[in-house]
């Protein structure tokens, strides 16, 4: 009865700050409320015995992704309203079409599948050891290319927003440097 | 009585949630944004599914996807911030080039 209480609480939660994610004018308010929606997901994990996952959860999404989020809003200066454009209407209209179709093959997907698996599921806690004695074992490979990744990610950012100088004076050009600056360069 | 079809149709509802807002907005940055709530979404049916087949894979899965996520904003947000630079604006109407 508790478990049913807290996940009808939490997943209400969710999709509220979901919705208000996708309807809100401002993006600094958009921001705020995914990361209400990333700790009432994080509770959802802790009732499914993911409490390894939920604690990266946090720290991952709420912690890191979405302040980096927070920080590129600010310092781009976005954080006023949205122009309301003329094509605003055409893609609700679509946007609603897509997602009811989307809700009602999910809804046919689950009726097709609920037999499959349900009801006295066994109690298998993820913790940190057991979660990480299966990365560690059995998913030892991909765990290792993560980090390629991740590797990829850091060069990519620092590629990426990095400044182009000019290469005489060696100072930065903030406004030129994007015009053409890389053939310049060379 | 939660069942997995509970945690299912809440991550179908997210997800309609998430691609209801890559479809209508037309900032580069909220557009990012809710690619996340997709990527939450998909964590939340992979969690549900170890819970209730009791095999930890899916948890195992939930991490990878959290590497992956925290590249593609890595990047994403370097891409928004190099598109700010070139173009002074993030909205999706302007940035047309490829459109001809």
């Amino acid at each position: 009865m508790n478990e049913a209480f807290f996940f009808y609480l939490f997943s209400g939660l969710t999709l509220l700050a979901a919705l208000y994610v996708v309807f809100t004018k401002n993006p600094t308010y958009a921001v705020l409320s995914l990361v209400a929606a990333m700790f009432s997901l994080a509770i959802l994990f802790v009732l499914l015995h993911a409490y390894f996952i939920a604690v990266v959860h946090v720290l991952v999404y709420a912690g890191a992704i979405l302040v980096l989020f927070l920080f590129v809003v600010m310092l781009l200066g976005v954080g006023r309203e949205e122009p309301a454009s003329k094509s605003q209407r055409l893609y609700r209209i679509f946007g609603g079409f897509v997602v009811v179709g989307f809700l009602l093959e999910i809804g046919l997907i689950i009726k097709a599948v609920s037999s499959s698996a349900q009801e006295s599921p066994t109690i298998l806690a993820g913790t940190i050891e057991a979660v990480g004695k299966l990365l560690f074992t059995e998913y030892f490979l991909p765990f290792e290319i993560t980090s390629v990744l991740l590797l990829v990610g850091i060069v990519g950012a620092v590629v990426l927003s990095r400044r182009e100088q000019m290469p005489a004076e060696g100072q930065y050009l903030p406004g030129k440097a994007a015009e053409g600056g890389r053939s310049k360069q060379v | 009585m939660i069942t997995l079809n509970h945690y299912l149709i809440l991550s179908g509802c997210l997800f309609a949630i998430g691609m209801y807002g890559i479809i209508t907005r037309r900032n580069a940055l909220l557009i990012l944004l809710s690619v996340e709530l997709l990527f939450n979404a998909a964590n939340l049916s992979f969690v549900a599914y170890a819970r209730y087949l009791g095999d930890l894979t899916g948890q195992v899965f939930v991490f990878f996807t959290m590497v992956v996520a925290a590249c593609e904003v890595a990047i994403g947000l370097a891409v928004a911030i190099l598109l700010f630079r070139t173009r002074e604006t993030l909205n999706t109407d302007e940035i047309n080039t490829l459109k001809w």
